[in-house]
């Protein structure tokens, strides 16, 4: 009998085309390959370069999510673009999946939306695949057993002309979560609290396993979440084994396996989970029954305290100054206090319907506060029409919200969607960088109830004090 | 791609820890289908006011800065986004190396596709780096050692295939291509999905 093995290593082998030796990295076979209009330009110039073609095109989608607009008008009226340099990628992302023969979701294309979001939509992200995406949210798709994982621009290419990647074998870390969230503490929560414990750089070299029962008490979109954010501790990729919750999520879905197909899959996909006794080179655990809602205070995501706690007091600390001195904020203070001028609910970490039925349900009966700009932009065209066909739309209208077609969006502000200088955010997406969601933007990381609840005041507010759940 | 074998230059210290690829370039000048000029933009935010004037405080707006082609930063650099136009930025400014304790997977991927060499350091070499400025050092890749004036040599980590793509500039796609057989075999067993 062969030694026991983790989910990572048993995907690992299956996609080893040529194994690492001492001096050369594993060639590694790719399932499927994602790509949108701002990673890819200088990866197609380069097959042009050279004169190669898309190896397997039928193995690459693409879509246009980062720097596409998200006004009506500019998407579906033809009104232009704002900004030019980005008309110019969208035009040039259209021209390339022409030439080269790529399945492409244009910008009017009902099933476009940000490529983390719709892969999963699609159903073809699936257990046990290797999907890459010059896009480091990519370990989103690891929340089915995937092994995804974030890319630059040069491998980029190297995927577009041979389907391969060159990896060195990363080391494994698993994050034990017990117990189960309370009412009223979501996935993002969870997550942010493992970035606090492990710290931006604690998976860096690894590739994590979230186990335990809170993990699989979760949605598929919970558990994408969690899986979305691994990069922020550092980890390129975060993985969650499949079961019957991963199954139900992808049967049916428009490109998963059909019928005798979907049958074989299931049993494939059911080796998958890590065999008993497997050994990771590092593990930590984590109490999910003793978490509150979560909150970055910082500027990267580790800088993350309890909603009724208080920013801590680590004056001297160089990192811990210049964040103090960006964000305007001051060492002991209670974090519910922070004022809240903008409040973005969006992106592929929280941009999925059930992200924003939760800050409906919040929003329900309140009006955003005098003062505060609420912008709500679903995931997916899909997210959005499932919203509409459910009222959500009406819901944040009516309280005072904007309500746009599908895109990044606010979470990098590269299509102008911005929030300005000096400003606060609560913000459902990612990164909390100095400058991510417009220049001096100062953004504060939550759930979707959390930011939903921070519109309603202004302040920066637990939202189990709105929703008695 | 050059060949590189040594660097030696003075530094640039930028102490801040977890510089991450939105400050070495902020994504709004992402919308961009080259890789020329990102030199200008980079760490723009830090580097220049609202107005678009370098600040005068900024390190690399400095005399001493000038012409320098390794960088040491903080703590743990290049956290973030999966943007080759971080390192494409660094070197189309004249960076031919990064020093740091630590250097996030993407970027240090990124990083070694393009020739710019990642120099991972112990906390003790970092300490001296942080506090010695200007000082001019060998990023000595035949060897894989950091030379520091003082005398000191010290080994740091890189994979001998980037090393050896890095030392002959050759890019990695050929060594892919070159497994052409071995690709064409593993996709006829592949299973359906």
């Amino acid at each position: 009998m062969s030694a026991p093995k983790t989910m990572f290593e048993k995907v690992w082998a299956a996609h080893e085309v040529v194994p690492q030796t001492a001096d050369t990295p594993a060639v590694i076979f790719i399932d499927l390959h994602l790509t949108h209009e701002v990673t890819s330009p200088q990866a197609f110039a380069l097959l042009r370069e050279r004169g190669l073609k898309v190896r397997r095109p039928d193995l690459t989608l693409a879509t246009m999510d980062h720097a596409t607009p998200t006004r009506t008008e500019q998407v579906f009226g033809g009104a232009p673009i704002s900004i030019d340099s980005a008309a110019k990628q969208i035009r040039f992302l259209e021209q390339n999946c022409k030439e080269f023969g790529i399945d492409l979701f244009g910008l009017q294309d009902p099933l476009r939306g940000i490529v983390h979001i719709i892969g999963p939509e699609l159903g073809v992200t699936q257990p046990g695949k290797t999907i890459v995406c010059g896009d480091s949210h990519t370990s989103t798709h690891g929340a089915f057993g995937a092994l995804a994982f974030g890319i630059g621009t040069t491998e980029v290419g190297h995927v577009f002309a041979t389907q391969c990647l060159l990896q060195n074998k990363p080391k494994t870390l698993a994050v034990n979560v017990k117990g189960r969230l309370r009412p009223g503490v979501t996935a993002k929560d969870l997550i942010l609290a493992i970035i606090g414990k492990i710290g931006v750089a604690g998976g860096t070299g690894h590739v994590i396993e979230y186990r335990g029962e809170a993990i699989r008490a979760m949605s598929m979109e919970e558990r994408m979440t969690i899986c979305n954010m691994s990069i922020e501790a550092g980890a390129r990729a975060g993985m969650i084994a499949p079961d019957e919750t991963t199954f139900a999520y992808l049967k049916g879905r428009l490109r998963a396996p059909q019928g005798s197909d979907w049958d074989a899959a299931v049993a494939r996909w059911k080796q998958l989970p890590s065999d008993d006794g497997a050994v990771f080179d590092k593990s930590v655990e984590i109490d999910a029954a003793a978490l509150e809602p979560m909150i970055t205070y910082g500027t990267n995501p580790g800088m993350v305290v309890p909603i009724s706690g208080r920013i801590p007091d680590r004056k001297g600390e160089p990192a811990f100054d210049a964040a103090m001195q960006y964000m305007g904020l001051t060492p002991g203070q209670a974090i519910q206090d922070a004022k809240v001028d903008v409040v973005f609910v969006g992106s592929c970490t929280n941009g999925r319907l059930s992200d924003l039925r939760a800050a409906a349900r919040v929003l329900e009966g309140h009006k955003v506060a005098a003062g505060v700009h609420m912008l709500v932009v679903p995931g997916s065209q899909e997210v959005k029409r499932q919203a509409e066909a459910e009222g959500l739309d009406q819901v944040f209208k009516a309280a005072g919200a904007e309500w746009r077609e599908s895109g990044c969006s606010m979470c990098l502000g590269m299509n102008g969607d911005t929030v300005p200088k000096g400003e606060y955010s609560v913000s459902t997406s990612n990164r909390n960088f100095e400058g991510r969601q417009g220049v001096g933007a100062r953004t504060l990381l939550a759930s979707p109830e959390t930011a939903a609840a921070s519109a309603v005041r202004g302040r920066v507010t637990d939202p189990r004090e709105l929703v008695k759940a | 791609m050059q060949p590189i074998k040594q660097i030696r230059s003075r530094t640039v210290v930028m102490p801040a820890a977890n510089i991450d690829t939105d400050q070495i370039i902020p994504g709004r000048f992402l919308t961009t289908v080259t890789k020329e000029g990102l030199g200008r933009q980079l760490f723009a935010d830090w580097r220049y006011d609202t107005a678009g004037n370098p600040k005068p405080d900024f390190i690399l707006n400095r005399p001493e800065a000038q012409g320098c082609e390794i960088l040491v930063a903080g703590r743990n650099i290049g956290c973030g986004s999966s943007r080759e136009h971080a390192p494409w930025a660094l070197q189309d400014y004249g960076f031919k190396a990064v020093i740091s304790t630590e250097i996030a997977d993407i970027f240090r991927n990124n990083s070694l596709k393009n020739g710019l060499v990642p120099v991972i350091v112990d906390d003790a070499t970092h300490a001296w780096l942080l506090a010695n400025p200007g000082a001019e050092v060998e990023v000595d890749l035949e060897t894989s050692t950091l030379n520091l004036p003082n005398g000191s040599k010290v080994k740091f980590p890189i994979e001998p295939f980037p090393r050896y793509c890095i030392l002959n500039g050759v890019d990695e796609l050929g060594f892919i291509q070159s497994k052409e057989a071995q690709i064409a075999a593993y996709e006829a067993r592949r299973p359906r999905a």
